[in-house]
């Protein structure tokens, strides 16, 4: 019996041994191991969507990408772990992976309670409605008496609840686990509505039998910022991420696009040098090369590039820049400068 | 009876040797029956329409056939589709399709265009010989050790639960697992290989070293627990070893792992690793000592109270909040950690019956040869409880079997799972898309939960008589 | 060294000693066996109730059970008897899940049982058609996961309905469409209670008229007809006193709104996916357990029943179906069991249930994933403890009457 406990503790410890950890210093684990863990979502076109031989790409993968390609170099290094909306925070929480890159939320809720920080916005989204044409609904505001179809877990479905009592609508609530059952059960009929973030809905219209059948309703309901999130209590790790995001924002300001990047490295802008880290020790200020940003931008392109590649007008998801666009065109993208 | 008809057919027989002529040496050939009492006729009035009640049930049920048999044969073999390449080989018109409008049947073409990601799931294409080696190996291992009549049943047990496990366990996941030690300080030895080897030593010699002092001081021979710890010790020495030694194979991440391999690999790592713990806990429940089976009984009760889903729920969610900081779980590891919690308690259960169906005299009798406790379980007790419950541990298994499918609610891409991530592909979209594979899996899962409850029976069979 | 050595200096250290050393002591060896196992279970629990504090801590995560009294603010489409809406509490979501597994629970094991009843007799009959049938029945049944009943029911048999306005029309019975029967409401007006008096005071005499036909059958040897009595009370009272009322009942039907059916009671297809699953599933196994408890009963007790002039229906009902009941109640209740904790499977299409929305949609909103799913998991074995006492202590009243 005992030598039994002993040896399946010793089962246990080697186990525990094999598999990565976590602390503190969350850029030493990631260099140790050799590879950044990113935590993505289990399928949503644009974002993060991994096709039948398990390539991931979309905007939250390549910001996963740009991490790596900070630190390592090269946006190869990641491996993905795909999470559903409830298992995101805890696997963040426990050290299974490195950075969230999950088409997450700002809340105040989970800034505060849930030990994470945020670190940017890569995409400015908003609640809106999808539904059928042909029950020619014009607005969001005729809803009343409609089932309503979402994610259980999501700030979707508490916006759902807020819009329609402060509306006085009645409505039935369907809320599932994965993002893929909601699709599914609102294409069959179960419902006469589908809320989430408009960016999902053209995604997700992409798997509809008829997509060409449905609608997005004009009304969007709330104000959902997406981006990466870190654990708190490192703050260097913190950092990267976030100028990760912030170098790809500077450099379509800039222009430096992955096709130029090598010319760009001669430019006489003093801005675009200290991007590229011809001049200054930015790099080093976060504990990575002086070329990290000229690596991210190499990987996976500027902040623009991103867009348009993954869910742009051009691609089947067809999203306009609006809100998007850089602060410079009447968007909201944003970024300090680095100096 | 017979033995007297046996008897008169003899005295026929030398009658018949005789050669009387008015005695017929040849058998009457016997008179077809009536056609009213024998053949199908007679068949049918006896069980079909013996009553008036009968009639009408008989009536009742064919009724029901005819409801539910066409239908269903032309749903899946007449009606289906079984060629094209995308949703439009099985649209209808208003789909786009060319199928007349009430078409609705099965879409097998979907099905064999996802049959790899089934059964393989995203494991990589070059790498698939690798699962094929292990499932080659694990039905080359199991059907041997399931027909009875087959010699080195001991050999194939060790290779099955011995040799197997380590095998598939580096073929599948790559191996080359990286130890870093886990007893000394690190101030002492920087993290490595070699001081994991170290550690482990030093562990192996404080182990036996144990056993060795206890056995001294109960005044019982020392020498032969001692090697035992030891032997014990390092065969775990070279199982680790093989797990961390570098094979050159690609390591294949666990969430590439998927479909009908990964039911496998969940239900037949929960059965191998229930059994010792369900075996423990049955001696436990059983055991005259309060806190042990208090314990026991705690422990098999709470997780048979509890559904499978909350308890994956646990492991995939509480799990990681419990270990030491730095400590982290693979997904599919802390899904397996559940399981085999979960079914080590029914397998307890099962164990126990087998346990208290042992004839109290075999208990007696162990003690008065004078065996210990440990001896008398493993030499008498064990060996003929666990045979009488195979059929129990068979029908344990094909539960938990079906049960893997809950993995997919926690997000692994079992055979299930990977089943309704396909649904998501709009290039087979269609109305039928979810009821062909669904079908399908049905199928597949009859097929093996079919073929092991006829085993289990069998089994059972097999062992009534030799008892009786 | 050598084993007689060893063995050797062992006899020497007994030889002086003559009396059995304290570690040979069985039960000294219990004791410290006891205590080595309770520690270990002790610091095993310390540990992990240690390192979960630690990482809760670290993680900044809130913990506690003081986010049961906040407003959960997501709405649920199915609550028979709580009233819930988003300015409830987390508590409430709690309650309300918890109503629904029952729900589920218990009209599952209704059918469930019917069914398993009517396949079991089935499968022991003498009609080859029938005895086949629930035969196939039970095996496609049990050897089919129970998930993937689900599904099947759900996405593949209901989802395929026709969508909300173009509902299928079973006039009394009401609408059926993709998003669930749209069935009649019952609307009770003053004076509806009496109706329930009246078919409880039914129930209570019917229970008398049992108890008083017994004894008397004992004394004299008649029988009296309990059961269409009982069925006959049970049926005219309640009528009676929606008469004397002045018929205060009245059927709400679904009305046509702008998105199909609107008001009415609407059985969600989620409720009726898992009931159908659940009951067919769980059914299969019943038969079995009925099929076995039957054939326990010894062959001479049919034999005996029709020397002694019964009937075959009385036989089955008087003679071997009391008998069966004792070998089929204990698994009968596992099953019960396994039916109620299955129900948690809910989760996968989105009804309702406690695992759904407290272990499911509460734990996403909160965060709180200990104290939910602590709370989860004792309640499931609190519904299993109280069933298996009540099932020990009805079979131990069957038993008596055995002697």
């Amino acid at each position: 019996m005992k030598k039994t406990i002993v040896s399946a503790a010793l089962t246990v410890a080697t186990l525990g041994a094999a598999v990565t950890g976590a602390s503190a210093a969350t850029l030493d684990d990631v260099k140790a191991k050799g590879f950044v863990q990113c935590g993505v979502s289990q399928g949503l076109p644009g974002f993060s969507n991994p096709d039948s031989e398990g390539n991931w790409t979309g905007i939250d993968v390549d910001l996963c990408k740009g991490v790596a390609a900070a630190v390592f170099g090269d946006g190869s290094k990641v491996k993905y772990t795909p999470l559903s909306a409830k298992e995101r925070f805890t696997a963040l929480q426990s050290g299974e992976i490195d950075v969230l890159s999950r088409n997450t939320t700002w809340t105040a809720t989970r800034d505060t309670t849930l030990g994470l920080n945020f670190a940017g916005v890569n995409y400015y989204d908003g609640q809106g409605f999808m539904v059928r044409k042909d029950l020619n609904v014009k607005s969001a505001l005729e809803l009343s008496g409609a089932s309503v179809c979402t994610n259980t877990g999501t700030t979707t479905e508490l916006n759902v609840a807020d819009y329609f009592r402060a509306n006085k609508l009645e409505y039935e609530i369907v809320a599932f686990e994965k993002a893929d059952e909601v699709v599914a059960a609102y294409d069959a009929g179960r419902c006469d509505v589908y809320t989430t973030d408009q960016s999902g809905l053209y995604a997700q219209r992409l798997k509809l039998t008829n997509p060409a059948d449905h609608t997005v309703l004009p009304e969007i309901i709330s104000k959902e910022p997406l981006g990466p999130v870190v654990r708190q209590g490192d703050d260097q790790w913190f950092n990267i991420v976030k100028w990760t995001h912030f170098a790809m924002v500077n450099a379509e300001e800039l222009g430096i696009t992955s096709a130029n990047v090598d010319e760009m490295k001669n430019s006489d802008n003093p801005a675009v040098k200290r991007v590229l880290g011809t001049e200054g020790e930015f790099g080093a200020a976060l504990g990575l090369g002086n070329d990290w940003a000229y690596n991210i931008i190499k990987a996976v392109g500027n902040y623009g590039e991103t867009f348009d590649r993954n869910v742009g007008p051009d691609t089947d998801l067809a999203i306009s820049r609006g809100t998007n666009a850089l602060w410079s065109n009447g968007g909201l993208q944003y970024a300090p400068p680095i100096r | 009876m017979s033995d007297l008809d046996s008897q008169t057919s003899l005295d026929r027989a030398e009658a018949g040797a005789l050669r009387v002529a008015y005695v017929r040496d040849e058998m009457v050939q016997p008179m077809e029956p009536p056609v009213s009492e024998g053949g199908i006729v007679g068949w049918a009035r006896t069980n079909l329409f013996s009553s008036v009640g009968n009639t009408i049930l008989t009536l009742i049920g064919l009724f029901l056939l005819y409801l539910i048999l066409p239908g269903t044969l032309n749903w899946v073999f007449f009606d289906a589709v079984w060629s094209g390449e995308n949703r439009l080989a099985c649209a209808t018109t208003a789909q786009g399709g060319e199928l007349p409008a009430d078409w609705k049947a099965a879409c097998w073409p979907y099905v064999i265009a996802y049959f790899k990601l089934f059964i393989y799931g995203r494991y990589p294409d070059e790498e698939l010989w690798r699962v094929n080696l292990v499932l080659l190996m694990f039905f080359a291992g199991l059907v041997p050790l399931l027909i009875s009549s087959v010699p080195f049943k001991r050999e194939n047990i060790i290779f099955m639960l011995g040799i197997f496990p380590v095998a598939s366990f580096v073929l599948l996941s790559g191996g080359n697992l990286g130890f870093n030690g886990f007893l000394l300080p690190d101030a002492l030895m920087a993290p490595s290989a070699a001081k994991f080897w170290i550690d482990y030593l030093i562990l192996s010699a404080i182990i036996v070293g144990l056993v060795y002092a206890y056995m001294r001081a109960t005044d019982s021979d020392p020498l032969r627990p001692s090697q035992f710890a030891a032997i014990a010790m390092a065969i775990l020495g070279v199982v680790l070893l093989v797990m961390s030694v570098d094979f050159g194979l690609e390591p294949v991440e666990t969430s590439n792992w998927g479909g009908f391999v990964m039911t496998l690999v969940i239900a037949v790592t929960g059965i191998v690793a229930a059994l010792p713990l369900g075996i423990l806990l049955a001696l436990g429940r059983r055991s005259k000592m309060p806190a042990v089976s208090l314990f026991s009984v705690i422990f098999i009760e709470f997780w048979r109270g509890v559904p499978l889903i909350t308890v994956l729920f646990m492991s995939s969610v509480m799990l990681p909040l419990f270990l030491p900081d730095g400590v982290t779980f693979d997904k599919l590891l802390r899904a397996l950690i559940g399981v085999a919690l979960f079914s080590s308690a029914y397998m307890a259960e099962v164990v126990r019956g087998g346990m208290q169906a042992i004839p109290k005299g075999q208990y007696e009798g162990a003690m008065a040869v004078g065996l210990n406790y440990w001896q008398s379980m493993r030499m008498i007790i064990l060996p003929q409880a666990l045979k009488i419950v195979i059929p129990g541990i068979v029908n344990t298994f094909i539960g938990l079997f079906k049960d893997t499918t809950l993995v997919s609610i926690i997000g692994l891409l079992d055979f299930l799972g990977m089943i309704n991530l396909s649904h998501s592909d709009s290039s087979w979209a269609t109305p039928v898309q979810a009821m062909t594979s669904y079908v399908f899996c049905a199928f597949i899962f009859f097929l093996f939960c079919f073929g092991m409850s006829r085993y289990s029976i069998y089994m059972e069979h097999k062992l009534n008589t030799s008892h009786r | 060294m050598s084993v007689s050595q060893t063995h050797g200096s062992g006899s020497a250290a007994a030889g002086e000693k003559p009396k059995v050393r304290l570690l040979n002591d069985p039960k000294f060896r219990s004791y410290i066996f006891q205590g080595v196992l309770v520690v270990f279970l002790a610091w095993l629990v310390w540990s992990m109730v240690n390192n979960a504090a630690i990482n809760l801590k670290n993680a900044g995560v809130a913990s506690g059970f003081g986010f049961l009294s906040n407003p959960a603010g997501f709405g649920l489409n199915f609550s028979p008897f709580i009233d819930y809406s988003e300015t409830s509490s987390f508590l409430d979501v709690y309650w309300v899940g918890l109503q629904n597994t029952l729900v589920l629970a218990v009209v599952g094991v209704f059918f469930a049982t019917l069914i398993g009843f009517i396949v079991g007799v089935a499968r022991l009959s003498n009609n080859w058609v029938i005895n086949r049938m629930a035969y196939v029945y039970v095996e496609v049944m049990r050897n089919i996961p129970l998930l993937l009943q689900i599904f099947i029911w759900y996405k593949g048999v209901l989802a395929a309905l026709p969508g909300k306005r173009n509902s299928l029309d079973w006039g009394f019975l009401g609408q059926l469409n993709a998003a669930g029967l749209y069935a009649p409401k019952p609307v009770f007006a003053e004076g509806a209670g009496l109706i329930g008096w009246a078919l409880l005071v039914a129930v209570a005499v019917t229970f008398g008229i049992n108890r008083w036909a017994k004894q008397r059958q004992v004394k004299t040897g008649e029988r009296f007809p309990v059961f269409w009595t009982g069925l006959g009370l049970v049926i005219v009272l309640p009528l009676l006193a929606y008469f004397a009322t002045g018929m205060p009942v009245s059927f709400e039907y679904p009305a046509q709104g702008n998105f199909g059916p609107r008001g009415g009671m609407q059985i969600i297809p989620e409720f009726i996916a898992l009931l159908i699953a659940l009951s067919t599933y769980t059914a299969a196994f019943i038969a079995e357990i009925v099929r076995a408890g039957i054939l326990a009963v010894n062959k001479g007790q049919t034999e005996a029943s029709y020397a002694l002039g019964l009937r075959p229906g009385q036989t089955l009902r008087l003679n071997i179906i009391p008998q069966a009941m004792r070998v089929i109640i204990p698994p009968l209740t596992s099953q019960y069991l396994n039916l109620t904790k299955n129900s948690s499977l809910a989760v996968a299409i989105a009804y309702p249930d406690l695992t759904a929305i407290f272990a499911g949609t509460a734990l996403n909103q909160t965060g709180q994933a200990v104290e939910i799913i602590g709370m989860t998991m004792l309640t499931y074995l609190a519904i299993s403890l109280v069933t298996s006492l009540f099932m020990n202590w009805y079979n131990a009243k069957m038993s008596l009457v055995e002697r």
